[in-house]
């Protein structure tokens, strides 16, 4: 998979734009490059990067958030290393923008500074299981909005269809022609399909373009083996 | 059933009401219930429905006061801080016998507090939020499934009883994304309001909405005829969940987050041979004290896992009538217990002595 020196993931909240940023992030370290992820997200109270923080340290990733996330500062500001991160062309950056138009808007400031530079993936996370952008007319208002917001155009779609732990093969199969048609009616390719490592046997010879990912999220399921505050990897 | 999607909590409170049939949402921006605003912001004007941001959440109750005068299924949400202000309209809507719905999403206080998840709104909630002699429904999911779920049930019992009605969630729920079911369209209010201010057409009396009443034997008279109202609803509206209770020696209680948590911790109890089971409430007010009751006779103690002080604790004190020692497990400001925390106050419980 190509990969460019900046790439953004944004799209309707509750795509999975932080888990997919994360993740995105390891694989760009696996291919042996100086990787920094920085957090824009200035809507989401709880559920941030900062909860991959470990993951992050212990390969080496850096990680750019704000002081206050998961804090009790209900504060939408972010730290001045951003700046570093889209000005210092020797680290490869990962950039997890905050949800919908409203999130994207903090990401207007770098905007210059990314179409200047114009080695930039920018890419639209969508996720056909989420309610509001179920229709694909939906999602296109989503991905029409956040583009105006920053400014800065769209260049790949990714899909990330998914329900959470009740994900199966058949969702993920059947998400294709909608990633597709948003891929058609955008004039973009997509990038990926993101889908769950433990189903990857299950797609590989139906999807194209797959990317496995663990899933990082914190969450609170009954089920053994996963409590409060554990990472499953 | 429809097909299965992905939500947060507060977006699940959001499409339920709607598939509920309410249409009319008032309410003012705060954290961590911001997006059920921005949900029926997105979705109302699109079906025809009323999405208002009020200009304080004051206005907002009140709003909700007018709608639900029509006979219009009304809804607001707000999380702790902002129910705080909601109160004096609650009383209201109690008093004049209105039904509408009020999500409360708690985070960490009191005062201004801060944003992380809570549970310390039980008192204020269970008592009746306001001023007066009166009890809203409250209701206490535990998953996604139960925010849609229980919002539709809470906006249908609200319009039988013709009293508010609260959902009690906190903010991890209100924020966690979880697979859910939602239910069909579907009206979960009478279409007939007799009581309601619909326009009398010259054909009937005026029907009056009010809390005020002159005669102090009339204001009494009120009040005992709404109690005798909250008797039927404790009657039949109580709910609860019993987990792995037929053998327990340890009983805990916890509602919402914080029994997601303790069925982790008894799971680790069990492989190590501790007997515990657990009551989860699912209705706050009414309470489920009957279950408690009989949970005593057979338990040697009773342990409550909460995200406050001990709130719930008392009124388990009081359903249990101090016949077993009750213990706690607390964490408040927006932390969160964790299993293994639950795990060793059952460990010391089940050594018999005090967590």
């Amino acid at each position: 998979m190509k990969y460019k020196r900046m790439t953004l993931f944004a799209g309707h909240y509750g795509s999975g734009k932080t888990n997919i940023a994360l993740n995105y992030a390891l694989w760009l370290r696996r291919q042996g490059l100086a990787v920094t992820v920085a957090d824009l997200d200035i809507v989401n109270p709880y559920f941030r990067t900062k909860d991959g923080a470990d993951i992050l340290a212990r390969q080496g990733i850096g990680l750019i958030a704000s002081p206050f996330a998961n804090s009790n500062v209900d504060l939408p500001a972010l730290p001045g290393e951003v700046y570093a991160l889209v000005e210092d062309r020797s680290i490869h950056g990962v950039i997890d923008v905050g949800g919908d138009d409203r999130g994207a808007l903090a990401l207007g400031r770098y905007v210059p500074a990314l179409r200047e530079e114009n080695d930039y993936d920018m890419l639209f996370v969508v996720n056909k299981a989420r309610p509001l952008t179920r229709r694909v007319d939906d999602a296109l208002e989503v991905f029409r909005e956040i583009e105006s917001a920053c400014a800065l155009p769209f260049t790949g779609i990714v899909n990330n269809t998914n329900l959470g732990p009740a994900t199966t093969a058949e969702l993920v199969i059947d998400s294709v022609a909608y990633a597709e048609e948003i891929g058609e009616r955008t004039g973009l390719p997509v990038k990926m399909t993101c889908a769950m490592e433990s189903l990857i046997p299950q797609l590989q010879n139906k999807v194209s373009d797959l990317f496995p990912i663990s899933v990082m999220q914190l969450y609170y399921m009954e089920k053994e083996g996963t409590s409060i505050g554990k990472i499953n990897l | 059933m429809k097909e299965t999607v992905l939500m947060k909590g507060n977006e699940a409170i959001a499409e339920a009401a709607i598939l509920a049939g309410c249409r009319h949402y008032f309410g003012y921006p705060i954290t961590p219930q911001t997006e059920v605003a921005a949900y029926m912001a997105k979705k109302m004007p699109k079906i025809g429905g009323t999405f208002l941001q009020a200009e304080s959440e004051i206005a907002a109750i009140n709003m909700v006061y007018g709608a639900a005068s029509t006979g219009k299924p009304a809804m607001t949400s707000s999380s702790s801080p902002g129910i705080a202000l909601k109160c004096e309209g609650i009383s209201y809507l109690a008093g004049a016998d209105l039904p509408a719905l009020i999500v409360n999403v708690q985070r960490g206080g009191p005062g201004l507090g801060g944003i992380q998840p809570s549970q310390a709104d039980y008192f204020l909630v269970t008592r009746g939020p306001g001023h007066g002699d009166f009890h809203v429904l409250v209701f206490a999911p535990a998953s996604v499934q139960e925010m849609a779920d229980l919002t539709g049930r809470a906006l249908h019992l609200a319009w039988k009883y013709r009293m508010p009605a609260m959902l009690l969630a906190d903010g991890t729920m209100g924020q966690m994304m979880e697979p859910v079911q939602l239910p069909e369209p579907h009206n979960a209010f009478g279409t007939d309001n007799p009581w309601a201010t619909t326009g009398t057409e010259l054909k009937r009396p005026h029907n009056i909405i009010n809390s005020l009443e002159l005669s102090p034997e009339k204001l009494e008279q009120n009040n005992f005829s709404r109690y005798e109202r909250y008797r039927q609803v404790e009657e039949n509206e109580t709910l609860w969940e019993e987990y792995l209770m037929d053998d327990a020696r340890i009983c805990i209680v916890a509602c919402g987050i914080t029994a997601r948590i303790s069925r982790n911790a008894i799971a680790e109890a069990r492989k190590e041979g501790i007997k515990v089971g657990m009551i989860r409430p699912i209705t706050l007010w009414p309470f489920p004290k009957a279950p408690l009751a009989r949970a005593a006779e057979q338990v040697d103690s009773l342990l409550c896992v909460e995200m406050n002080m001990g709130q719930m604790k008392e009124d388990v004190v009081l359903a249990i009538r101090c016949q077993k020692p009750v213990d706690l497990c607390a964490r408040v400001g927006g932390m969160i217990p964790t299993p293994d925390e639950v795990l060793a106050h059952i460990r010391t419980l089940a050594k018999g002595g005090n967590a």
